[in-house]
């Protein structure tokens, strides 16, 4: 752990790189996982096929999208936020159609019988009662992402993984094990907050 | 059906009582036949603005489990575009009217309510904006009996000080007769029978709507308490 304590200023520096390429991720693939997760929890005949191509997405190991990725986009920012982006979106839609599908039935006829327009019924009825799903999906995929993300000192851009990189390369183990702890305790942390923003959007569940 | 009526809908289940029910704010579209709201055909109305007018209360309530009893009360309201103090008064006004005390119950969650209180909040949430109509799906049918009697009571007396039209449907004979002062008995989805309880109970004209009010010894009874029922 020397080389974390000595270098503090460049560690905390990655860090941030690397929690603002997370962030970044995260917002862009929520914006793009939540019209797909609502036509999702719609439409059986939607659902599968999109699950299915977002699934196979998920399991092409990390490196391999990257390197394509680079082939066509070039190294930087952009080649690892698109493959953090596709990673996302299984988790992402998944929560987010079984969050509404699992709304209550009746609370769903009395908007509809009570003069709700589909819209309304979505932003005020639906969405706040699938929030607890799609907070615990957002956890998954930040989680996720802040491990994913390590790959970006690869691509060139920065963050927590050039550490590990650096420590390859020079065969400087306390460098990689400084990247390695300091991406450890970014993804416990986020954790943490994501389930402490759970346990509030569902406090009315059981409050006293 | 006369404004101002309370008409029940009885017949067992799958006759086809909540489809018609369901066509007067249509949450169910008639294949053929129209319905006529005030000799308006709903079908030329625009739904979300029909559905605001005309209450709606089911059996399984369906209040809004991420929202106090006061914010299920003004959900019609809201949408309707009343101002925060009109919703406000009204909010207590109806809680008071369903019999549970403003104070008590506004900042409540539906998890902390018994099943005869959700109900209660269910009714006030159908009639908050004063609708012309109020449409009732069984609301009753999952509390228990002497809950749902003095829940009845209430309901007449509501339904009779608002002046409203009610829509009612149950399976319950016995609910049917106590509510109705017009009866309208279905059987796999045709009406075979319309008239005042008493009416129906004199004259059932049809073997299956008199063995749905029970043996003749049963029938008797239930007429009797129906004539008893009527205001002198």
């Amino acid at each position: 752990m020397n080389y974390l304590f000595s270098h503090l200023d460049r560690v905390a520096q990655l860090g941030g790189a690397h929690l603002l390429l997370v962030a970044v991720a995260l917002v862009l693939a929520t914006a793009i996982a939540l019209p797909l997760g609502v036509v999702a929890a719609r439409s059986n005949r939607i659902q599968t096929p999109l699950l299915g191509v977002l699934g196979a997405i998920y399991t092409i190991p990390s490196l391999a999208l990257l390197a394509v990725l680079v082939t066509w986009i070039g190294l930087g920012f952009a080649t690892v936020l698109i493959a953090l982006v596709a990673y996302g979106q299984f988790v992402l839609v998944r929560n987010i159609a079984a969050g509404i599908r699992a709304v209550p039935p009746a609370a769903v006829d009395a908007a509809r019988g009570l003069g709700f327009s589909s819209q309304q019924r979505l932003r005020q009825i639906e969405l706040p009662l699938a929030l607890p799903a799609i907070l615990g999906g957002l956890r998954i995929a930040a989680v996720s992402m802040i491990a994913i993300a390590t790959l970006a000192a690869y691509v060139g851009a920065g963050g927590l993984g050039t550490l590990i990189f650096e420590g390859l390369a020079f065969h400087q183990p306390q460098r990689i094990l400084a990247g390695s702890v300091c991406a450890m305790l970014l993804a416990v942390v986020i954790d943490a907050l994501f389930r402490l923003a759970e346990k509030r959007a569902t406090r009315y569940r059981v409050a006293a | 059906m006369p404004a101002g009526s309370f008409a029940v809908l009885v017949g067992p289940s799958g006759c086809g009582k909540s489809t018609l029910l369901r066509t007067a704010n249509r949450l169910v579209v008639p294949t053929t036949g129209r319905v006529t709201l005030d000799s308006v055909d709903v079908a030329s109305l625009e739904p979300t603005q029909l559905r605001r007018s005309i209450g709606y209360a089911i059996q399984a309530v369906g209040l809004f489990p991420h929202m106090t009893v006061s914010r299920n009360v003004a959900v019609v309201p809201e949408l309707l575009g009343w101002t925060r103090d009109e919703i406000a008064v009204r909010v207590d006004e109806l809680l008071a009217l369903v019999d549970l005390d403003p104070t008590r119950y506004r900042d409540r969650y539906p998890r902390e309510l018994s099943g005869g209180e959700a109900q209660r909040v269910g009714v006030a949430r159908a009639i908050a904006a004063r609708p012309r109509l109020l449409l009732m799906d069984e609301p009753f049918g999952a509390v228990d009996a002497i809950v749902r009697t003095s829940l009845q009571d209430e309901l007449l007396r509501i339904a009779r000080s608002l002046a409203t039209t009610v829509l009612f449907v149950t399976h319950d004979v016995d609910e049917a007769l106590r509510l109705a002062d017009r009866l309208v008995v279905m059987r796999e989805g045709r009406i075979v029978r319309e008239g005042t309880p008493v009416a129906v109970l004199e004259d059932p004209q049809d073997g299956y709507v008199r063995d749905l009010f029970g043996d003749d010894e049963t029938r008797a009874f239930r007429l009797q308490r129906a004539r008893r029922a009527l205001p002198a």
